[in-house]
């Protein structure tokens, strides 16, 4: 089970001080953030894509690469990695160079994005978002397993023997998660794959998104990767932890009060009580947290937003102490006692290269000598099988 | 809301119809709770002559409307709201009556509709009805409900009833009720509504896991659809 915290990369001012950070100290703020995950002991630190104020994360890779620079440990991943409004040859190319800077401490989890005028930006229509999403993440897939590539969609231009470079680490691509809300063609791709599923676990009604988990691991199973209980979960949340619970309602209150996505609605207790955001002390935090362990099944990978609605640096390294210090162990610990044996671990790049070559080296693709083009037929890259002719593109 | 559920009340669910009445009026009793009142009661005079039993839930809004107001805000229904919701989901037929405010129907009766799924009243036979100050509101009906309850898909009778402080006192009235009541009792009747959603539910657009399904209706999730298809690495047909 891999405990973490995922940010959308806000720029929010903060609604007890006025104080707005500039745009510098929310990205230097969010590095220290990551590093301190790690610190704390948390197994994932994830970043948002956006492409519009008042958020910084037009490139998640650069600030994941960055990261993985400061860190050791800690998986990076995102929340969400756009894969309607990028060019999937773009992620594929951009997300094998960070896996091999991470040294294969990188996933990602893709999403569509719900900022209409952000499709038109990038030549694309929204109306066209979950055809555009289901696509690109067939295309993205050949791109990370099969060395050329001959490929026509509907939405990008058509690709002839083309080579996705670099190869990922070890040949073996980045994990990847599906996140969605409401779409059962999300939950079927991610089965269908054998792929993990994200759930964003807040904004809604206690276990409103399980009917959508169960669908994927009814699917995981009919596809033939592993039993229901052994498909690939995880769950965003929000926390806002203190000593009392008392405190953690009072010190949350005016962010909350503020914040875009809650504020001049119902009251945080209602919020707390109704929703998945889990305010409280670390005792509060990890019961709530065990409900969805209960309700959703053993599941592999929980992620919290601890840094929204304006709330200061200083308080969420705070808060990752507390997360990290007091909560997080206990929920190792009674997750672990509460597991089923047949639950699956979360996908490492570790078991993944196990899962690929067991105990043989993994493949380290070295190129061919340029030939000016990518149009080889069988791989550009020196293993590949001289005996196997090359296919050239029939034109005309 | 002093009702009863349709779902546990009857004894015989498949065979008691439920009939909900959906009321934005605002005193107690409103006018447009009066004219749906008069309606509920002659249509199941028209039902209980058939040998049709019927059963009546009310949905008032007006103890509902902060928990509107707080689930346009929130995103989601409160546990009260979502009672409100399911009934209306387990609906043979609906009255829906509105008071007439600025030339317009009720913002609290928009706002209602406003959250509610897509496609939960789908072939639901309906007979709409509003209150106003004046004569010259009687077109509000047609020119807002209708267009309202035909975006959900439901089937409204084609009577709808106005009511001006005028049409209290004229028997027109009492004509034009027996008329919708009959039009929402024959519907009622024929079982339109599972004929349609029986056969068809599938073929319309659905929010997954929403508060819509009917018991008869086709399983949830249907694979064999071009998305699907295209969800487990097939490719959409070529876009002219």
């Amino acid at each position: 089970m891999q405990f973490g915290i995922f940010s959308v990369s806000d720029i929010t001012r903060n609604p007890v001080t006025g104080y707005t950070p500039s745009e510098a100290e929310r990205i230097d703020a969010t590095v220290k953030m990551a590093v301190k995950a790690e610190e704390v002991g948390l197994d994932v630190f994830a970043i948002g894509e956006h492409h519009n104020p008042p958020f910084f994360s037009s490139s998640p890779t650069t600030l994941l690469a960055h990261v993985a620079a400061l860190t050791k440990r800690i998986i990076l991943s995102t929340s969400v990695t756009l894969i309607t409004t990028n060019d999937p040859v773009r992620i594929a190319e951009e997300y094998a160079l960070a896996q091999h800077l991470a040294k294969g401490r990188l996933d990602l989890t893709l999403g569509r994005g719900n900022t209409v005028p952000v499709y038109p930006w990038f030549g694309k229509d929204i109306r066209q978002g979950l055809p555009l999403a289901l696509e690109n993440y067939n295309l993205l897939h050949r791109l990370w397993r099969e060395d050329v590539v001959d490929w026509e969609g509907n939405f990008r231009t058509p690709l002839q023997g083309f080579t996705s470079t670099p190869r990922p680490l070890d040949d073996v691509p980045p994990f990847v998660w599906h996140g969605a809300i409401r779409t059962p063609e999300i939950a079927e791709q991610a089965a269908y794959y054998g792929n993990g599923f994200f759930a964003n676990n807040i904004l809604a009604p206690n276990f409103h998104f399980l009917p959508l988990v169960n669908l994927y691991r009814e699917r995981f199973e009919h596809y033939g990767h592993g039993t229901k209980a052994q498909a690939i979960v995880g769950l965003g949340g929000q926390a806002y932890i203190a000593k009392r619970s008392q405190d953690a309602l009072r010190e949350f209150r005016p962010y909350f009060n503020e914040a875009p996505v809650y504020g001049h609605g119902a009251p945080l207790e209602y919020y707390a009580q109704q929703t998945p955001l889990s305010v409280g002390s670390p005792q509060q935090i990890i019961d709530k947290t065990l409900e969805f362990q209960e309700k959703f099944g053993d599941y592999q990978r929980q992620l919290w937003v601890m840094d929204h609605s304006g709330l200061p640096l200083a308080a969420v390294l705070d808060q990752l102490e507390l997360l990290g210090g007091e909560v997080v162990p206990v929920l190792r610990k009674e997750m672990a006692a509460r597991r089923s044996p047949d639950a699956a671990d979360a996908p490492t790049h570790e078991s993944l290269t196990k899962a690929k070559y067991g105990d043989a080296a993994p493949r380290q693709p070295r190129p061919n000598p340029n030939r000016g083009d990518n149009v080889t037929g069988t791989s550009p890259y020196q293993d590949s099988d001289a005996a196997t002719p090359a296919r050239y593109p029939l034109i005309g | 809301m002093n009702s009863t559920s349709p779902q546990h009340a009857h004894p015989d669910p498949e065979q008691t119809r439920s009939i909900v009445v959906l009321s934005g009026g605002m005193s107690d009793t409103s006018s447009s709770r009066m004219l749906a009142d008069r309606l509920t009661q002659k249509t199941l005079d028209r039902l209980n002559g058939k040998g049709i039993p019927a059963a009546v839930s009310i949905i008032e809004l007006r103890p509902l409307a902060a928990n509107i107001a707080q689930a346009i805000v929130s995103g989601f229904p409160d546990p009260d709201l979502q009672a409100a919701i399911d009934r209306l989901a387990a609906a043979d037929a609906v009255i829906a009556t509105t008071p007439i405010y600025k030339a317009g129907i009720s913002g609290l009766f928009k706002a209602f509709m406003d959250i509610l799924d897509n496609d939960l009243l789908i072939a639901v036979p309906v007979v709409l009805a509003a209150t106003g100050g004046s004569a010259r509101h009687a077109l509000v009906i047609d020119d807002q409900l209708r267009p309202l309850f035909a975006f959900m898909r439901t089937l409204t009778t084609p009577t709808s009833l106005f009511a001006a402080p005028e049409d209290w006192g004229d028997s027109a009235l009492t004509t034009r009720i027996e008329r919708a009541a009959t039009e929402l009792a024959a519907m009622v009747t024929t079982g339109i509504r599972a004929a349609i959603t029986d056969d068809a539910w599938g073929k319309y657009q659905h929010t997954f896991a929403g508060n819509a399904r009917p018991a008869t209706a086709a399983p949830e999730v249907a694979f064999d659809t071009d998305l699907m298809r295209l969800a487990t690495g097939g490719t959409l047909a070529a876009r002219a």
